[in-house]
């Protein structure tokens, strides 16, 4: 099954996600977002973060989820490449996530993703599994 | 609820194009463009933005479009609408993330043969002085919390304190680059936390600094007034308010999430959330907001600096033989509180230009006095391959538009289109065989801005001149560019 599928969007970045279930919909919306962001297969697991986070509906916790892993990216300068969700309900989410620091060299960076926006947000079920639509402000 | 999947549109005449209202809408929707242009618009969903921003509660006048328009999230890019101050709304939507993203221009005294055989060394050196890229960023610009804070009070003020720049620089900044209502107490943590590392910095995507130079004057007095002449050397610094200004948009969409529900507000897409101007929640948005746009105003002051010093360093000059002054700076993500006449009676409005700049008309007071006569000069880059223009604001915009003008190209293929394009060929290559030498920090961000991803920018100022929203005084050409 296809994780995510990118879709064309003028100025910005459209992306598609599936999922058996909300946690594995989730999970490759991480995997999508530092995809779009850097070469995964670069980066290495040696830093772990534990987060939870909350949001008002299933769409506005997806947008927070990739929000706080850009957030992580640009303060810290932070790669991910795994992401353990271990919980999702309608209005919040827990997970660790692995990656590792930028560094200047070793890692490429393919795009900057300015946001994660509320645009056409969408999060529904289709068929027996997940769906989800989220575009970046690139 | 969603808004329309195809949109009626009817010809006014060879420049203007309406959308008439219908169903939710409260005002028609009038789009810039000429018939070969709106082709190209009809191919995304930037007229049913158009359609949409004209739900929102006491919008005034039409929901205008430049003819730069694309597709965006919320508003079009390239979208102007004005909203009464005691019956309408603000929206972070309406702004966008990079908020105070805008364009300054210098001129100097240089010729284009004066720097024929440095541009690779200039190029270079402005990739080296003036940080991109992720992480990066001058260890000699340290922040604290607290002068953080002074940077969003004082915008470009406080990097002239600093000793970037000139007193006589913040002249010619749109608002003299400090927006008065901001109150950092309304910005959050994490939005503080973001900006830390960042002031100084270009980001990537679309920005850029390029060294260029005056290719065709257009109106030889309106060009003599602002400073230009054939041949002479330019530097165009486009960048914005950085992940500080992203943080402000990101937390006050949620704010006006919650706002929209509690005011009844019915909207066709979630970005298109707001609160009314007069509201806590709008007030709040207003001065987080002029926070941001205050960054980035010090931002584009310090990367001035830094291109001072470039220059000066590589060219062995002193600033009085360089005369790198500043033309002008303004901004094109932005929301004012201005005042405007509408139907024959002055009213305060609140007007949204995402993509889209101020275009004031000669005599206007908010000009700096050298150019009370010209009028307001509007800074429209285009791609990186082709020209930029210098343009200045006229009556007819002022009457028609909120004082409002294109702000650039506008995009012609997604990202994913201009990498498709590209296979095969060696963009920089072809760019160098143009005579414009480029520099990025990211891989991609070459391809994605090639100039076929653009329109021709030279097509958009057509329209905006024609239609008299606008008047063309030069056109710019690059020699070399850095990205982030």
């Amino acid at each position: 099954m296809k994780k995510y599928e990118l879709i064309n969007h003028t100025a910005d970045l459209g992306v598609e996600i599936y999922g058996r279930d909300l946690k594995e919909l989730f999970q490759n919306a991480g995997e999508a977002l530092f995809e779009i962001l850097c070469d995964p297969s670069e980066v290495g697991d040696s830093v772990q973060r534990r987060l939870v986070v909350v949001g008002d509906d299933l769409e506005q916790l997806m947008v927070v989820w990739l929000g706080e892993l850009l957030f992580l990216h640009e303060t810290e300068g932070l790669l991910f490449k795994r992401f353990e969700v271990e919980e999702v309900e309608d209005t919040r989410l827990k997970a660790t996530v692995h990656g590792e620091r930028f560094k200047e060299g070793h890692h490429t960076i393919k795009a900057e993703v300015k946001a994660v926006t509320y645009h056409q947000i969408q999060v529904r079920h289709k068929g027996s599994g997940w769906i989800s639509r989220v575009i970046f402000d690139l | 609820m969603t808004g329309k999947d195809s949109i009626e549109i009817e010809k006014i005449d060879d420049y203007r194009f309406r959308i008439p209202k219908t169903g939710k809408m409260r005002t028609d929707g009038i789009v810039y463009a000429n018939e070969k242009m709106l082709e190209d618009i009809k191919e995304d969903q930037s007229l049913i933005q158009v359609s949409n921003v004209a739900w929102l509660p006491g919008i005034v006048g039409n929901s205008l479009a430049m003819p730069d328009i694309h597709w965006g999230y919320g508003f079009p890019i390239g979208g102007v609408a004005a909203f009464d101050i005691k019956e309408g709304v603000v929206s972070p939507g309406g702004v966008g993330y990079d908020i105070n993203c805008g364009v300054r221009l210098l001129r100097s005294n240089l010729g284009r043969s004066d720097i024929k055989g440095k541009i690779d060394a200039l190029v270079d050196t402005l990739f080296v002085n003036i940080p991109s890229g992720v992480g990066s960023h001058r260890k000699d610009l340290g922040l604290s919390r607290e002068k953080e804070k002074k940077v969003l009070l004082k915008g470009a003020k406080w990097a002239v304190e600093q000793g970037y720049g000139t007193e006589k620089d913040l002249e010619y900044i749109e608002e003299r680059g400090c927006i008065p209502h901001a109150n950092p107490e309304f910005v959050s943590e994490r939005a503080i936390q973001r900006g830390k590392n960042q002031l100084g910095t270009l980001g990537s995507g679309n920005h850029f600094v390029e060294i260029g130079s005056v290719s065709e004057i257009y109106d030889l007095d309106l060009a003599r007034a602002l400073g230009l002449e054939e041949g002479q050397v330019t530097i165009i610094i486009h960048t914005g308010s950085r992940g500080l200004g992203h943080q402000v948009c990101d937390d006050y969409i949620k704010t006006m999430l919650k706002a929209s529900a509690k005011y009844g507000f019915e909207l066709p897409d979630k970005q298109l959330c707001c609160a009314p101007v007069n509201s806590e929640e709008g007030r709040r948005y207003l001065s987080a907001m002029a926070c941001a746009a205050n960054f980035a105003f010090a931002n584009r002051q310090i990367i001035t600096h830094w291109v001072r010093e470039t220059l000066e360093h590589v060219l062995k000059m002193g600033p009085k033989d360089l005369q790198l002054d500043l033309i002008y700076d303004v901004c094109h993500n932005i929301a004012k509180i201005e005042e405007h006449q509408v139907e024959g009676k002055k009213k305060k409005l609140c007007i949204h230009r995402k993509g889209a700049t101020r275009a004031f008309p000669p005599n206007h007071p908010e000009l700096p006095r050298d150019y009370r006569l010209a009028g307001q000069p509007v800074l429209i880059p285009g791609d990186m391959g082709r020209y930029s223009y210098v343009m200045v604001g006229t009556e007819g915009a002022l009457k028609e538009t909120f004082g409002s003008s294109c702000h650039g190209a506008g995009r012609l293929m997604s990202r994913r289109q201009a990498i498709k394009a590209a296979k095969g060929r060696a963009i920089i290559r072809e760019l160098k065989d143009r005579g414009v030498t480029v520099r990025s920090a990211a891989k991609s961000t070459i391809v994605e801005e090639m100039p076929d991803a653009y329109k021709d920018v030279a097509d958009v100022v057509e329209v905006v001149h024609s239609a008299g929203i606008g008047r063309r005084v030069a056109q710019l050409r690059p020699m070399g560019v850095i990205k982030g």
